[in-house]
């Protein structure tokens, strides 16, 4: 299939199923365009994650921008970012026709209930594939990422200064580094 | 002009709305009821439930609702088109400085941090959806007996099927709700 179309046709049928808020568009992401197609590698969707978290508006456009224009620059983020909104979009126009009889359904809302227990699933599959990740690697990363989930989850700090503190932390770690490495060679 | 007013309104929420999802409620609801008297603030809550129960950030779907209730089809163009303006603008500007640096060690660095905290942030995101699920409500209650079984039980079976058998998770979350609508229809739960 044409690059440029299945990434559109990829984006909008991962739109159309990121229920339970924004951060549901990583895993269907991930499973897409890491795993199944190998356009981003697994490192890369987490910076890219991070980047979408970090930027005004929804992380779901966001995180659709990122990976349009990593696949195919420019045309390609515009791409998926009509590929993100179309679904929301056409659902909530038709809705808006009859939105109390929809809001009222009680089969609606039982799929909707079902639906969710599984977007919780997903959510906590792709958080142990990539805290193991983390794992792997030296303690500072396992520390700042403990520390960041107390600091999201229970102090309740805005995720912007969190995330801005850690890269403050990785710019130290990183002239630190620097400045042993000079000192080992003289 | 209406639809520069609902273009205008609809770029500041999409400016001001960081970190997503129920960050951007309040900055709604400032523009679009309390501005503008677009919205009831009846009709304002609606939008947030249906906003829970369809795909797509709530920004998206409040800006279609809006758009239509004031100006129709042309409206809701405007008013998402408005919603997405600056996201394309700074994360594409972001975009390419992150293709253009990322090579350098210091950034190296920086972003190897920043997964840390990626990975906390969904991980706590995880946990309050779970509690959502199970519980139907933000905020751990009390009493943790009075859990959904049938959601605990869709939980922990998607949970093994995707770990195991890796498969797609659009297909869990499509079988989930046809699985929760037969027991409905079954056994009434």
């Amino acid at each position: 299939m044409n690059k440029l179309l299945n990434l559109f046709i990829s984006t909008l049928k991962i739109s159309a199923f990121t229920f339970g808020g924004g951060f549901v568009i990583v895993p269907l992401m991930r499973k897409r365009f890491v795993e199944e197609l190998g356009w981003i590698d697994e490192q890369e969707m987490l910076d890219l994650t991070a980047i979408a978290q970090s930027s005004p508006g929804a992380i779901a456009v966001n995180a659709s921008i990122l990976v349009g224009y990593k696949v195919a620059g420019f045309g390609g983020a515009l791409l998926t970012v009509l590929g993100t909104i179309i679904p929301p979009f056409a659902i909530i126009g038709v809705i808006s026709l009859f939105y109390k009889a929809f809001r009222d359904n009680v089969i609606v809302s039982v799929a909707l209930g079902g639906m969710l227990a599984s977007v919780a699933a997903v959510l906590c599959d792709v958080v142990i594939t990539m805290a193991s990740s983390i794992f792997k690697k030296k303690a500072l990363p396992i520390i700042m990422m403990v520390l960041s989930f107390v600091a999201v989850r229970y102090l309740k700090i805005n995720i912007l200064l969190v995330i801005l503190f850690c890269a403050a932390i990785g710019v130290l770690d990183a002239l630190y580094e620097n400045r042993r490495t000079k000192h080992d060679l003289s | 002009m209406i639809y520069l007013e609902l273009l205008w309104s609809f770029i500041q929420i999409g400016v001001a709305s960081i970190g997503g999802g129920y960050a951007s409620i309040p900055l709604i609801q400032a523009q679009v009821v309390d501005a503008h008297s677009w919205l009831t603030m009846t009709q304002f809550a609606d939008i947030t439930t249906i906003a829970e129960m369809t795909p797509g950030p709530i920004a998206i779907n409040a800006a279609t609702f809006v758009g239509i209730q004031v100006a129709g089809v042309p409206g809701a163009l405007v008013a998402t088109f408005g919603c997405i303006l600056p996201s394309c603008i700074i994360v594409m500007t972001l975009a390419w400085f992150y293709y253009r640096f990322r090579g350098l060690s210091m950034v190296q660095n920086v972003l190897s941090f920043l997964r840390s905290t990626v990975v906390a942030m969904i991980a706590s995101a995880a946990i309050s959806l779970v509690i959502l699920a199970f519980y139907g409500s933000r905020q751990l209650p009390s009493d943790l007996g009075s859990i959904n079984p049938v959601s605990a039980v869709i939980f922990l079976a998607s949970f093994i099927v995707l770990r195991k058998w890796k498969l797609n998770p659009i297909y869990v979350m499509l079988i989930s709700g046809a699985l929760a609508i037969m027991l409905h229809c079954i056994f009434g739960i």
